[in-house]
């Protein structure tokens, strides 16, 4: 499709007149995106577009979620259904030029990793000389698996599967000696075995998987506005604000000028971003959703059946590659 | 006395004898055995061998899920209950899946107090439709079919009862002009009327009229929005308005290929061949995708509605084919009968064509909508919560992930019994209208 998509600038005010904001997420994917029992949406993902309309509208329930298959996701993007894409999404040199996209930030640092039974005595993915793997055909996932048997000078004869489902059954069937693919996605997988602690996920990492939150290109003003909502999240973080303490940190100036700016105490960051934003947006958003790692640790980390740790996904000052640029 | 009778015939006797019973190998059940199922050497290896087939199918899957929770809140919780229950080693299913999701696995997000309303609405359709389709019952439960679209619609996607009120009126408003003018003989004016009446009535009176109406009277359901239509009622939904609405405009698209006017031929037969040559799946990606380039924008146009527009489009190529074939089949002496007795088209089609057409389509016609049906499930793909996609995003919750028979065992029991119910009915029908020729 040559042309560009009807609705090109001046998505702020489209979603300000519909009252509403449209987020693309993952119709299903455990722990970024799942209806729960009630039909509310929770996840990682979801949270982010919660964090947005909170930055837009000062409520996080003004949103509506369109769940995207993977299939459809860009092009519903670039068509105008929705106005931003939180669907675990990887960032990539064709998706960001060729599809006209524009990956605001990385919120998760995922890659490609293997799941193995604890009996086959592997502890390094070196060490899989000649197993049979369980592969996604037509991935990523399939060319970083080739490249890294490659580089290493070992063999595996790939099982194909269709979907994640599939691969899950078949490696319990014991149909391959591993799995392979999203790190994440392996711990959704093992976190559903009826035995987890017989499996683990080898500790090599063996692609980079970017997933981050995506808008259309032309629209600078929007881009920003989501990518600094995230960043918000993020400094949060790194500068102890909590969904708990927030309000009490916002209500008077205090000693450390980065946190008075970010909440709105000194200076007004909010109006920069659009006429109608409120100086205390980003505690809106705190208060909605919780800092990045309260966010993380709700839906991914250590406590949660996933159990996923940050590692990548940690604040710079904790050896992690989450870095906010000031807020100034 | 018996003397007298043997003198002349030898061998008669006077007394009946009593029946002896069959021989036990020609009688009940081993009899219609040795019939059926030893008859020979092959069927009765054959038999030997389905018994075998079955017994391997079924002597794991029946205990399984005999066996199966139906109580717990989480896979987890199915695994510790199963464990306590059985020895170690032992499958059982995890129906508690069930029990804990059905609600969205048949109404999808539909809010939880409104869910009287889906079934409330199939009732209306069948009450609607069962005249049509049941030739002895009363013919007055006619009145309520044209009225059930605009009833169903309220139903099911709520708001106040006076926009569906005021749009049949727009229906009414036209057929009443139409039906004035043609009694007055001028046929045109009755079909422009017919058309443009109403037009002018939706687009000018309607809205201030359904406005004024409710304010005078709030009748009002709350509304449910389409993203919230889900499971079963989002396939029954798209499925019977695809087979309710495809069936009229196959029969024109049928006759239309039909026609000796060269334009009307031939548009109908690009109309089926475009529409036909192209599967489904992309009709869909068409609706979601690539209509909003060309809708103005701002223009919000429900995805359900543009998903059930392209399935009766799709749907209605394939039965103007299945009934073209009835017309076929149709000897020509039929059609030259209609015009010895000086019908008109509309006439022989209505009276004489389209009645035998029809009854030798059933088969056909029927089996196209049970593949509509079934084809609902494709909506998954536009990421819409039919029952397969919603099994997936159950599946992605922690609680139930990893559970997979279970839920693709009551989605398939669940067709099964709609399908196979709509394949009754047409055997039934056919026997019906049997007349004898063939």
């Amino acid at each position: 499709m040559a042309s560009p998509g009807p609705r090109r600038a001046a998505t702020l005010d489209d979603v300000r007149s519909r009252g509403t904001l449209n987020c693309g997420v993952n119709p299903g994917l455990t722990g970024f995106a799942a209806p729960d029992a009630s039909g509310r949406w929770e996840g990682f993902d979801v949270d982010l577009c919660r964090a947005v309309a909170a930055t837009i509208f000062g409520d996080p329930e003004k949103v509506t979620f369109t769940p995207l298959s993977g299939e459809t996701r860009f092009t519903a993007l670039a068509a105008g259904e929705v106005d931003m894409l939180a669907r675990n999404s990887t960032w990539t040199f064709s998706r960001d030029t060729d599809l006209k996209l524009d990956f605001v930030a990385v919120n998760y640092y995922d890659g490609q990793g293997f799941l193995v039974p604890k009996a086959l005595g592997v502890a390094s993915a070196k060490d899989l000389d000649g197993a049979t793997v369980c592969i996604q055909t037509g991935t990523t996932t399939e060319l970083n698996l080739a490249d890294f048997f490659r580089v290493n000078n070992i063999t595996y004869e790939p099982v194909p599967i269709q979907n994640d489902a599939e691969g899950r059954q078949q490696y319990l069937a014991g149909a391959c000696d591993t799995y392979t693919t999203d790190a994440s996605g392996l711990a959704a997988a093992r976190s559903t075995f009826e035995t987890p602690d017989d499996h683990i996920i080898l500790p090599e990492i063996i692609s980079k998987e970017p997933l981050g939150p995506a808008v259309r290109h032309g629209d600078n003003q929007w881009a920003d506005l989501v990518r600094w909502t995230f960043y918000a999240l993020v400094a949060a973080e790194e500068l102890g604000i909590t969904q708990a303490n927030v309000e009490e940190m916002a209500a008077a100036a205090g000693d450390n000028p980065e946190i008075n700016r970010l909440l709105g105490t000194e200076d007004e960051l909010g109006p920069m971003m659009g006429a109608d934003i409120s100086p205390q947006w980003a505690v809106n958003v705190i208060k909605a959703v919780g800092n990045y790692g309260e966010v993380f640790d709700r839906h991914l980390g250590p406590n949660t059946p996933l159990g996923i740790e940050r590692g990548l996904n940690a604040q710079w000052t904790q050896g992690g590659l989450m870095y906010a640029p000031p807020f100034r | 006395m018996s003397e007298l009778h043997a003198q002349t015939v030898a061998q008669v006797r006077d007394t009946m004898l009593p029946p002896v019973p069959p021989p036990r190998r020609e009688t009940g059940a081993i009899r219609w055995l040795r019939q059926n199922l030893f008859s020979g050497p092959l069927n009765i290896i054959l038999t030997v061998l389905a018994i075998w087939l079955l017994w391997v199918a079924l002597r794991d899957v029946v205990p399984w899920a005999w066996r199966g929770v139906w109580r717990a809140s989480s896979l987890n919780e199915c695994r510790a209950i199963r464990d306590q229950l059985y020895p170690e080693g032992t499958s059982a299913a995890c129906w508690a899946v069930l029990t804990d999701r059905w609600r969205q696995l048949v109404f999808g997000f539909y809010p939880a107090s409104q869910i009287w309303r889906p079934p409330l609405a199939l009732v209306v359709f069948l009450l609607a439709v069962s005249p049509i389709l049941f030739a002895r019952l009363p013919r007055r439960l006619l009145w309520l079919t044209p009225a059930a679209p605009f009833l169903i619609f309220w139903l099911l996607w709520g708001g106040t009862i006076w926009g569906p009120v005021a749009a049949a009126l727009g229906f009414a408003l036209g057929v009443a002009a139409f039906l004035a003018l043609s009694r007055a003989r001028y046929p045109i004016l009755a079909l422009l009327a017919g058309i443009l009446l109403p037009v002018l009535y939706w687009s000018f009176v309607a809205g201030p009229l359904a406005r004024a109406l409710a304010g005078v009277a709030p009748l009002a359901l709350p509304a449910v929005a389409s993203k919230d239509f889900g499971g079963f009622t989002l396939s029954i939904i798209i499925g019977l308005s695809g087979i309710s609405l495809s069936l009229p405009l196959g029969v024109l698209l049928a006759l239309g290929r039909r026609s000796d006017m060269l334009i009307i031929s031939k548009a109908s037969v690009f109309y089926i061949e475009v529409i036909r040559g192209v599967p489904l799946i992309v009709w869909l990606f068409v609706a979601q995708l690539i209509l909003n380039y060309f809708l103005p924008r701002g223009t919000n146009f429900d995805l359900m509605l543009r998903v059930i527009i392209m399935v009766t489009l799709f749907a209605a190529a394939y039965i103007a084919e299945v009934i073209r074939g009835g017309l076929a089949a149709l000897p020509r002496g039929q059609y030259e009968a209609g015009d010895a007795l000086g019908l008109t088209y509309w006439q022989a089609m209505q009276l004489i064509v389209l009645p035998q057409a029809l009854k030798i389509s059933i088969p056909g016609i029927v089996n196209s909508f049970i593949g509509l049906f079934k084809d609902t499930t494709l909506v998954s793909i536009i990421a819409m919560f039919d029952p397969i996609r919603m099994a997936s995003s159950i599946r992605a919750t922690t609680a139930w992930g990893g559970i997979y028979w279970e839920l693709y065992v009551f989605i398939g029991l669940t067709f099964w019994v709609f399908c196979f119910s709509m394949s009754r009915y047409s055997i039934w029908l056919e026997r019906r209208l049997e007349r004898g020729h063939r």
